[in-house]
């Protein structure tokens, strides 16, 4: 809403009262708080990691040794887990969430888009450990029963798909992450495609097109780089979830190959062994490679933000 | 020799004309194929809630009864209950809403009644930013400043690691909902020559209000749910912690996760109790909150 702009300005008098400084700057105080939270962060995390760094250099990132005995550590499994089991995460959520924030806000009608919509961002506020919980006891054996079972027996030549599964592992805490997802992109995609002016699917209507083409080749590709923002806050989200995933992706120290490989993440690796580490280099490369998580999660953020906004100001390029 | 007229019309019209009419079935039949493909992809996210919430409700019920309620937890896996993480969860999200709602709701009134459009901008950005900063390093900046200088693991470093998950969402519904308040209450504030700081306080924030306390029942579901920030700082105690801020805690996503891990089914039982404790809490303040502005956006 551009047409209420500050209303500071309406301030009537021209000198202005000592209490209404004094309060505007206390606001001040309180919003550049926000900012210096964000630098708070990157500066603990880069401070607390500065001896694991100068030790380690690029091995912290290329070498896969974590060995709290010979107190050498290299996080590329936990780097490569993170990636994969997002991955996976992306590879199920992106299709099913385009497609429903499509059913959403172009076949749906209101009586049915709206309480549907209202309980997929209901999804979103069930805590990451009760997830974990119904991940563990639920869904890992049941993938592993069924669908592992399946892929194990069909496509089980390839390395990717090598048996056994032991229920947790990357393809379950990928399965979990994509649950977890689901919302983030089904809502932020729906509202992006909402805010498609109505001419555009005229246009294509008055052409004779099929509502499914309207949908596809008026209303996807004017959105376009607004559903790409919101897959990427997806994976943003993905790459830091931390609680569901350590319950379920197992704990395997090597590079994942296979999708029923046990793995851990940047987040679940800190998460399991924070606590036990000593408080020496060991703490000091888990901050390091939280560090990384912080600077990928960062970009990823500002990115996703950037797109969608664009969306949601003007016509796409 | 009489073909039906239809058959005659079919083969007298011209070749493109034919041609167009089965590429228009086949246009039809596609439409008709992806928009049931979508109402199945619909579908497929909802599956997931409901399973969840299923077995929650059904392990959760069969777990829950006085003693979950009411008493400590016992020698591992003999019985007993998660008072202390009801109390611990009670106290923590208290003491962080007690940090996070003054900064919040001040620094979203920052954004909405002062700030340049540039300041604006920055301190949004900044919030959103803050809020996809994942929990878990949340939890190690609140080790690192206050648990390693005490050498002590204490429920104050975890409400403050639950306080930073909390402005960022209360700064941003603050803002918004500051944003809808109609001009012309504040000119008539104005107009009445009563200064900025009141007109904020005593006619903006009132005219807000619901919005504003939407985004702090929000805040605090979340938190109430948080465990990653937790793990590091208040680290969790089978003890009943009431008033102790310099000492352990428990809140029940820790009791969720530690009774999940261990391989003992009594403790299984108890978290899934709890899960059950703690999804009413959040899913009751989502939907009842929710649920409102949903319906004054449907009406």
């Amino acid at each position: 809403m551009t047409t209420l702009a500050p209303t500071g300005r309406l301030r009537g008098r021209t000198t202005p009262r000592r209490a209404d400084v004094v309060f505007r700057s206390g606001t001040r105080v309180f919003g550049g708080a926000v900012i210096a939270t964000l630098g708070v962060v990157a500066a603990v995390l880069v401070v607390s990691s500065v001896p694991a760094w100068t030790r380690f250099g690029v091995d912290l990132i290329t070498q896969t040794t974590w060995d709290p005995v010979r107190d050498v550590y290299g996080a590329l499994p936990f780097i490569v887990g993170t990636l994969y089991a997002s991955a996976i995460a992306l590879l199920l959520a992106t299709p099913i969430g385009i497609l429903t924030a499509i059913f959403l806000s172009e076949f749906a009608p209101r009586r049915v888009a709206i309480p549907l919509s209202f309980t997929i961002e209901l999804l979103a506020a069930i805590p990451s450990v009760v997830i974990g919980l119904w991940g563990v006891f639920v869904l890992s054996p049941f993938l592993r029963d069924t669908v592992d079972a399946w892929l194990v027996a069909t496509l089980g030549w390839l390395p990717f798909f090598r048996g056994p599964s032991y229920g947790v592992g990357l393809g379950a805490a990928g399965v979990i992450l994509a649950i977890m997802i689901l919302p983030t992109i089904v809502s932020i995609s729906r509202e992006v495609l909402s805010s498609v002016p109505n001419s555009q699917r005229e246009a294509m209507f008055g052409l004779g097109a099929t509502r499914w083409e309207v949908a596809i080749k008026a209303v996807l590709p004017y959105a376009r780089s607004g559903v790409i923002g919101a897959v990427i806050l997806g994976l943003g989200r993905a790459l830091g979830e931390t609680m569901a995933v350590t319950m379920v992706i197992g704990n395997g120290q090597d590079i994942p190959v296979s999708v029923f490989d046990q793995a851990q993440t940047i987040a679940s690796k800190i998460a399991v062994t924070f606590n036990e580490a000593s408080g020496g280099l060991q703490t000091q490369s888990l901050v390091a490679i939280g560090l990384i998580l912080l600077v990928m999660t960062l970009l990823l953020n500002v990115a996703a933000r950037l797109l969608v906004s664009r969306v949601q100001q003007g016509p796409a390029q | 020799m009489s073909a039906t007229p239809g058959t005659l019309a079919g083969s007298r019209a011209p070749f493109a004309e034919r041609l167009a009419a089965v590429r228009g079935s086949r246009r039809r039949t596609m439409d008709r194929v992806m928009r049931t493909v979508a109402l199945a992809a619909a579908v497929v996210c909802v599956i997931p809630l409901a399973a969840i919430l299923l077995f929650v409700v059904i392990k959760g019920a069969a777990a829950l009864n006085l003693d979950l309620l009411t008493k400590p937890p016992k020698a591992l896996g003999t019985g007993g209950g998660a008072l202390n993480a009801i109390l611990g969860s009670l106290q923590m999200v208290a003491l962080a809403a007690l940090v996070a709602v003054p900064v919040g709701v001040l620094g979203g009134i920052y954004v909405s009644e002062f700030a340049s459009r540039r300041s604006a901008r920055a301190v949004r950005f900044g919030a959103d930013v803050l809020a996809g900063v994942p929990s878990i390093l949340i939890g190690i900046v609140a080790y690192t400043l206050l648990v390693l200088p005490f050498k002590q693991f204490n429920a104050a470093a975890g409400s403050v690691a639950l306080a930073l998950i909390m402005v960022p969402v209360i700064v941003r519904t603050t803002e918004e909902m500051l944003r809808l308040v109609p001009r012309e209450l504040r000119e008539a504030g104005y107009a009445l020559g009563v200064p900025t700081w009141r007109v904020v306080l005593s006619v903006v924030l009132p005219a807000g209000r619901t919005g504003v306390l939407t985004g702090v029942m929000l805040a605090v579901a979340r938190a109430a749910g948080e465990t990653a920030p937790l793990l590091f700082t208040a680290l969790g105690s089978r003890l009943v912690n009431v008033g102790e801020f310099g000492q352990p805690m428990d809140a029940l996503p820790l009791f969720i996760y530690n009774g999940a891990r261990q391989p003992i089914t009594a403790l299984n039982e108890q978290a899934w109790g709890a899960a059950l404790l703690l999804l009413l809490f959040v899913l009751g303040v989502n939907v009842a909150v929710r649920a409102r502005s949903w319906g004054r956006r449907a009406g």
